[in-house]
Order: structure tokens, then sequence, then C-alpha cells
């Protein structure tokens, strides 16, 4: 998984490191907006702190020449909702003007085992397209990570990405310094679209997307800090305090199961049977009860949830810390909010069977009956 | 016959004296791994359960001849103990630890390349030759002795599809879990390839699951080099894009690569059927043998 930083914080990074970005204000009302714009002038860029990719084309960025279309903007940017996120803060930030626009990102190449910095001179448009529809037009270089990114390397990635040579060696510095930045705060992504060259032929970071992997946050006390708030609703927000690995999903069946692979099939097999998965809720290896019962409660606060399957193979989880925790927490209701059908296997399964309160849930010996039955029940409660 | 692991693994359990590492030694020895030393650092000169405790990785090898090491160092420290079992040229090494920051994992990866060792995992079940040896933490008591191999991302999906192999009388030469993570050690590839040299194994069972484009290789590999039959079975058929499902590698990228839709298809065109439900694998692998 990833940590996302907002943009006003991975500039923040930026500029620590020498990284040219516009001069900025963070601003979370209209009046802060209205100061900041004072401050920087005009034109201005009054853009959407959330965690959305193409904040642009969804209404997230306005430029305002004036301070009736600051207000305006700072009026309909903040407090939006932009792809389920509300707009709470918005970045105000110089205007440049450049004449080119590049692309530059550094991520990690799954099938390479390494990272690789990517150089090209469409900026400012969706990479993932030009990627698509014109792969040449993206530079690409290999980092091998025991030594980092070669100056070398940086300049024949951008000499490669056709770069204007009067300010090629700017860039390949950049990259250099973008480089290290990614392996010193162990970043999974970083790019910058668009690098603007300005007038004066100097660069700066007009857009910034750094995302951490949040498996290396233990040794990075300050961007742990950081990280707040980054859920898309309530219930991913309450999975994150229990520790799951928590998705919602559109339908109405509710799932929980150990192993993201096992739950994974879960889910597809829920559709398989002709019902539609609510979650993916994988309670992880050697859940005791405690975490079996927060499991359950997660998904009955799902409003969405008319029926749930519980699906456990047991390695390292036992059968019948499983079945305590189905029973603790079934016990604390006077009806049982929703149909909870139950399939243990594995470790301690017969132990969590002859725990098990059957009055409460549905035992189902086999997975494709456990499912089945959960389709079954879900499509009996939503008629 | 079996791949990677035998009678005769000498096993080191590296992180020996923590919870985990405790507890699946004494799995690992009653199933009858021969775990011959543990290692702990500053905990030289201990034992646990009468295996001899070891400040490095190294005086393991030069007392008790190990050739093979499970990981169940905490995540912070994995890529370290993975450095170090490398350095010590084993034959083999399982890493089980999940949430081993990737940049650590790269810098393996970089390292592995220049030796002989195989790497499984991280973030894995481990492997298992039933009847013989298990290095890691998968449950003994629903494999059996058999003629089918099997390669997984994930751990209780390898579980699932055994136990539907196992209920029918149908075991297995060895299983692998070769983990969740975006960078491991052993691939499908290499899996598949020791498996197809393997006389004993007859069939394969393959698990695989959405992102990054693992699958997609194996089922090339699959289509040119193998006569043994393989049958396939994706999970996150139903995932949406950009959310990863639990695994840090399971996740389809909002360019679309990495779906359940181009592996099935790659694996099909490879000759291998796919099955719908666990149930269904366990069916096409009957109709192998």
């Amino acid at each position: 998984m990833v940590m996302k930083l907002h943009e006003y914080q991975a500039k923040d990074i930026f500029a620590e490191a020498g990284i040219p970005v516009p001069e900025s204000r963070l601003a979370s009302s209209v009046e802060e907006v209205m100061e900041a714009v004072e401050e920087i002038g005009y034109p201005a860029a009054i853009k959407a702190q959330v965690h959305v990719g193409g904040r642009g084309k969804a209404g997230g960025i306005k430029i305002a020449t004036d301070e009736d279309e600051a207000r305006q903007a700072a009026e309909d940017i903040l407090g939006m909702d932009l792809k389920g996120y509300t707009v709470e803060r918005v970045l105000v930030e110089a205007g440049v003007d450049f004449e080119n626009e590049l692309y530059v990102g550094i991520t990690m190449d799954r099938s390479e085992g390494k990272p690789v910095a990517m150089v090209s001179t469409e900026g400012g448009v969706n990479i993932e397209e030009v990627a698509e529809e014109n792969p040449d037009a993206i530079a690409r270089e290999h980092i091998d990570p025991a030594f980092g990114l070669h100056p070398y390397q940086a300049r024949k990635v951008v000499f490669e990405a056709g770069i204007p040579r009067d300010v090629a060696f700017d860039v390949a510095s950049f990259l250099t310094t973008l480089y290290d930045l990614y392996e010193s705060n162990d970043a999974s992504d970083i790019e910058i679209n668009p690098v603007m060259i300005t007038s004066d032929r100097d660069i700066v970071a007009a857009d910034a997307v750094m995302n951490i992997d949040d498996d290396a946050l233990f040794r990075h006390d300050d961007l742990a800090a950081m990280e707040e708030d980054a859920y898309e609703n309530d219930l991913e927000a309450k999975a994150g305090e229990y520790g799951f690995d928590y998705v919602r999903l559109s339908g109405n069946v509710g799932i929980i199961g150990n192993g993201a692979g096992l739950v994974m099939t879960t889910l597809d097999l829920v559709d398989y049977f002709g019902g539609e998965p609510a979650n993916f809720l994988d309670i992880g290896g050697g859940a005791k009860a405690e975490r079996v019962s927060n499991a359950l409660d997660m998904v009955f606060s799902d409003e969405n949830v008319d029926s749930v399957v519980f699906n456990i193979f047991g390695g390292i989880t036992r059968g019948d810390e499983v079945a305590k925790g189905i029973n603790e927490a079934l016990e604390s209701f006077d009806e049982i909010p929703k149909p909870v059908v139950v399939r243990l296997a594995g470790t301690n399964a017969e132990e969590g069977m002859e725990i098990l309160n059957t009055d409460l849930v549905q035992v189902e010996g086999t997975l494709e009956d456990a499912v089945q039955r959960a389709v079954e029940n879900a499509q009996e409660v939503s008629q | 016959m079996s791949i990677f692991v035998d009678d005769d693994t000498r096993v080191v359990v590296q992180g020996i004296t923590g919870g985990e590492g405790k507890f699946h030694t004494r799995q690992m020895v009653e199933y009858g791994t021969n775990v011959v030393a543990g290692t702990s650092p500053g905990k030289g000169g201990q034992d646990v359960d009468g295996i001899p405790v070891y400040d490095t990785v190294e005086e393991a090898v030069d007392e008790e001849d190990a050739n093979a090491s499970v990981v169940f160092v905490p995540p912070a420290f994995a890529g370290d103990a993975i450095f170090e079992a490398l350095d010590t040229d084993l034959d083999l090494v399982v890493a089980i630890t999940e949430g081993v920051p990737t940049q650590d994992m790269a810098k393996v990866n970089k390292r592995l390349s220049e030796t002989d060792t195989r790497l499984i995992g991280p973030n894995c079940p481990g492997i298992i030759t039933p009847g013989e040896s298990k290095l890691g933490i998968l449950p003994g008591n629903i494999f059996e002795e058999g003629n089918v191999g099997l390669v997984s991302r994930s751990g209780t999906l390898t579980y699932q599809v055994v136990s539907n192999l196992t209920e029918r009388g149908i075991g297995q030469t060895t299983a692998i879990g070769i983990g969740g993570d975006p960078i491991i050690g052993t691939s499908f590839v290499d899996a598949l390839e020791a498996f197809e040299n393997d006389p004993d194994t007859h069939a394969v069972v393959m698990c695989g699951e959405i992102g990054g484009e693992d699958e997609e290789q194996a089922a090339k590999f699959i289509a040119e080099h193998m006569d043994t039959p393989v049958a396939g079975f994706i999970a996150g058929r139903t995932a949406p894009p950009g959310k990863r499902m639990g695994h840090a590698g399971a996740i389809v990228s909002g360019s679309g690569t990495g779906t359940a839709e181009s592996k099935i298809s790659a694996l099909n065109d490879a000759g291998v059927p796919v099955g719908d439900t666990p149930n269904e694998v366990a069916d096409h692998i009957e109709d192998f043998l």
C-alpha cells in the first residue's frame, strides 16, 4: 500500500531539496484564499488538495486573473465533492509563464525489480494516454538500486527524450535530485507533470505527486506524521483504526476472510453465483477473537450490506479463536442485524465448530456452498 | 522427487527466538523438517527446544551445515536478514515476513541476481514437500504425497486448492507460495520450470492474482516450454482498478494493466484451463491425471 502525500506536502519536500516550485500558500477558507492571492498576485492557480487524479478536468483547479475570479474559484472549490472526497484545503499558487511542459517521473518497475526514471517532452497531459498511444515519446532508464541514478544515466534519458538542449543539463540534475528524494523517502512513485520551462528558461515543478511505501513508514517519522484522513469514507477510516485491509465496493454481500488471495476469491465467487460483493476485508493471519469481532462490527456498520459470509481457512489463524470472536460479536445483539454464513476450515476448524453458536449463524462446509447461501440471503433481504 | 526442498534440506531459522519463529519452528520440526539451527543476534549459545541458536547465519552454516534458511525476522530487519543469508551462499532462503519495504527488496533483488541462491518470498507461506519437509507456515495436515505441483501467490488460497485436491485423493509433489509482494525472489516461471523438470510431477496448479505481469510471462513459458499440463486460477476478477486488494502486489493499475481478464486470456491462449472456482481447478487436474 502507499501513503499519498498532498501536492503541497510533496512541494515542501521538493523545495527543501532545492527543486524550484512556484510561490504558494495553503488556504482552507475563502478569506484565506483572498489573503493569499493578495500576497502572490495574478494570475494565480487555486488547486484542490485531495488525493484524486485528474483534478483539473474534474473542476478542482482554476486559474484566477483577478479578485472576482479568485473569490469565485475559492467558493466553487472549497467544500466541493471531488470523486468522493470533500475539498477542505486549496493551494493558492503563483501562475507560471511557461514555454514548454515536460513530464518527469520515477517509479518501481515490478517486472525488472528496479526503479525506472521516465522523461518526456509531452508534459501537461495525461501521461498514461501518452504511454499507450505513443510509448516512444517517453524515455526510460532503469536504475540500479545499489548505486542510485548515475549522472550519466540522468543525462542519457534527458537527451533521449529530446529535452531542449539549453535546459538539458538542468533537467538532468533535477532528475538526480528527484531520485535522491525517491530513495531517501522510500517513495513508491514520484511524478511531476508538468515540469515547466519558463520564458527565462528556468525549470519549475508545477505539480507534484509523491507516494510513500507505507511498509517503510517505520523509518520516516516525519512522513508518518503527515498521514491523515486519506480515507474515502468513514468505513475505510474505521478499517484503518482496526488495522484491516479493507476496500468498500458497491454490492450488498459483506465478505470477511483471511488472506488476500482467498478473500479476493470469495469476492469473485459472490459475483460468480450472481451476487454483488459489498467489500474486501482481510483479517490477516493469526487473528484473535477480538479482531474477528471487530471485523463483524465493520461489515455490520455498512448500510449497504444485507448478508455476510465469513470464510476462514486456518493456517496460522485458528478456528476456535474465530468462532469465539463470532460468538462474542453476535451475542451482544438482541437480534442479529444481518444473516451470517460461516465456513471454517483448516487449523482447529473442528474445535471452532464445537464452540460456534449455531443458533446465531448458518454454517456451510464448503466455500462454494457458503457463498451461494450468502448470495441467496442477500437476495431475500433486498427483495 | 520434488522441487527445491526434500529430506536432505538442513534448515536454519532466522529469528528463531521470536514468537512466530519459535512457534513455527516447533510446527516444522513436528512435520519432520530437519531444523538444525536458529539465529538471533545476541542470543548465540542459547537453544530453542534443543535446537542450537547462533548469532550469525555463517556460524550456523559452519557448525551445523545448514543449507537453507527460513526468515521470520520483523519487516524492518528482514532485508538485512536476507542479505546475510545470501552472503552465506545458502541454496535456499524462504522469507515469510510480510511488509518488507519495497526499496529494500529492490536491493536484495540486485544482490540475488549475483548469487546462486534461490529466494522464495517475501510475504509468503513458504514451501512444502509433503511427507519430507516444510519451510514456512503452511498447515502440514492438509497436504498429501502425490504427483501434482502447486505454485501460488497467496497462502490461504493455496490451502483452499490443496484441500480440494487432497479431498479427492490427489496428493502433491511440492507446493510453493511465492508471495504477494511487488518484488519477489522465485517467480511463477522459475517454479514452473522446476516442475517441468521433475519427473514425478504429472500436473501443475498455478494460482495467480491481479497485478503485475508474472502470470502473463508464465503463460508464455507454458506455451513454449512445458509438456506437463497446467491448470490455473486467477483471484481478483471483481477487483476495481486502483484499489489494492490486501497484497501489496495485487492492484490493477489505473491504465488497466494487471487485470484478471488479461491473465485468464493469456493462460487460455497457452492451453491452460482456468477454473471459475477453486474446486473447478481440481476438476481440471483430475482430468489431466
